[in-house]
């Protein structure tokens, strides 16, 4: 099994194949599965994110909570409607980065990416990145894969907890994700692959995790939005030949150790940051009424 | 390495809105129903960390609760786990813990049943996964990422052999094992993590074993 970042990117040059095959061939070895299985296992995951873009983009979403619902589907209407600053691409990404999260957060079906709060940035990068390449079904599928294999490395040497490594872990490990996934898709090399999650993440790091009201919601929605759009940028810079001065791994490794270093009322405790101001401890008030703790 | 499936990352599909809060408190519950081998009559839960200062904001509580109930992370049934598990007449309570544990997202389960009790101690750990810590007082380290069987026994020599002898017999490959005892010559727990499923009959025969007193199995 590769165990860090260099490791998956020398497989992938000693062997000549892509990081998606590198992840469904140890998939493969690891838990003595067919290609066919794996695939398909991977391409359920791709249906569900596919109809939870579908329904945030088009329905009119609300969660439980009132806070969140319905930003997703706004945006995709004002891209239609006007002539955007940033561009279609940039924010078709994340109008559904937005509106799988918002699916989420009013408890629909979603597939985590490498986590729940986290769900939006993959798929939302994905289904945008779709429009402008037109990839096969099977390349979609890939895009999940190599997704995955950046955030088993993570998983394995820093964390994708919000509540062990805040934000960054979460939010901040998707965005590195899909980054990679957008270079191969693109057809970057494995390497600049690694160089968009590692700018990517860079980016991120020192995220906390404050949500209010302890809810999946504020400003996990939003973060998710930014997300999407940073990874899309970060794979143009890896794809453009832009470096990042520290490697991966490394990267990798001080977002761990800035996670260690986070105090507990920023790490999903829904103590601190944004969940401690007067509005964030208003609007907990008001859902679960006054006096709770 | 604790993450050892792509689909640790990409995945579980599940109902939101946290795969730690929510999809990672439905498995620990699923694990302790799996273990506890039928319905409980009443179940407590208590919550320590992060679990126990947002559970109501993450739906931690009703997932837990569909979890008990056997609902897996998919199951849309899970946002109404409460009107469910009072359909069925199975009560439930959560209890806030003050104390700082190892791990930020820690549940103990109490299920009840006439005068069978059952606890566990889970932990979760990120993006779905979870551990099982403890279970009636025994250490253990439970991925619930294979098949498994917990014996309990008594703490007699040959008796691990006998049962490993059975398995083997049965050409069931072992892919993690564990032993723990309270007190020495006392009651024993074995954890093995198997590669396969194990039918009923082989586990009739190593409840039969001398010295074994109980074998449950927990699946994929």
């Amino acid at each position: 099994m590769f165990r860090n970042v260099e490791e998956l990117v020398e497989l992938c040059e000693t062997k000549n194949l892509p990081i998606s095959e590198i992840m469904i061939r140890q998939e493969m070895e690891v838990h003595e599965r067919s290609y066919e299985e794996i695939f398909s296992q991977m391409e359920r995951n791709l249906d569900v994110m596919e109809r939870a873009v579908n329904r945030g983009i088009t329905e009119q979403v609300k969660s439980v909570s009132g806070l969140t619902g319905g930003d997703g589907k706004k945006l995709n209407e004002y891209m239609q409607l006007n002539e955007t600053l940033s561009g279609n691409l940039i924010l078709d990404a994340v109008s559904k980065a937005m509106a799988t999260n918002e699916v989420n957060a009013a408890m629909g079906t979603i597939c985590a990416t490498p986590t729940a709060g986290a769900a939006g940035v993959v798929p939302g990068t994905l289904f945008a990145v779709k429009e402008k390449l037109n990839p096969s079904r099977e390349q979609m599928v890939r895009y999940l894969f190599v997704s995955g294999a950046f955030g088993f490395v993570v998983a394995n040497n820093a964390s994708i907890s919000g509540a062990a490594g805040g934000c960054q872990a979460e939010v901040g490990s998707a965005t590195g994700m899909a980054a990679a996934a957008i270079v191969e898709m693109a057809g970057g090399t494995p390497r600049q692959s690694a160089q968009a999650m590692a700018m990517a993440l860079k980016n991120m790091l020192g995220l906390v995790c404050d949500p209010v009201a302890g809810l999946v919601e504020v400003p996990c929605v939003k973060r998710n939005a930014f997300g999407a759009s940073n990874a899309l940028v970060a794979a143009d810079l890896a794809l453009a030949g832009i470096e990042s001065r520290i490697p991966c791994d490394e990267v990798i490794d001080a977002m761990y150790r800035i996670g260690e270093t986070m105090p507990s009322t920023l790490r999903e405790t829904g103590e601190g940051g944004l969940a401690a101001t007067p509005t964030g401890v208003r609007y907990k008030e008001q859902i679960f009424g006054t006096g709770s703790k | 390495m604790k993450y050892r499936s792509v689909f640790d990352i990409i995945g579980p599909v599940m109902v939101g809105p946290s795969s730690s809060h929510t999809a990672g408190a439905a498995r620990i519950g699923l694990v302790a129903r799996q273990l506890f081998q039928k319905e409980p009559e009443w179940a407590a839960f208590h919550l320590y960390g992060s679990f126990a200062k947002t559970y109501q904001g993450h739906g931690t509580d009703v997932a837990l609760v569909g979890g008990i109930l056997g609902f897996d992370t998919f199951d849309t049934r899970m946002t109404e786990s409460f009107k469910y598990a009072e359909d069925k007449g199975v009560s439930y309570s959560f209890y806030e813990e003050e104390a700082n544990l190892d791990h930020p997202n820690t549940v103990k389960i109490r299920l009840g049943a006439g005068k069978e009790e059952m606890e566990l101690v889970g932990i979760s750990i990120g993006g779905g996964k979870v551990e099982i810590k403890e279970l009636n007082g025994f250490e253990l380290r439970l991925s619930g990422n294979h098949p498994a069987i917990l014996v309990v026994h008594d703490d007699r020599y040959g008796t691990i052999a006998s049962v490993s002898t059975k398995l083997a017999e049965y050409e069931i490959n072992i892919g993690h094992m564990e032993v723990s005892r309270k007190e020495q010559g006392k009651e024993a727990l074995m954890v093995i993590e198997v590669d396969q499923n194990i039918d009923e009959k082989t586990m009739a025969e190593i409840s039969k074993l001398e010295h074994v007193k109980k074998v449950t199995k927990i699946h994929d």
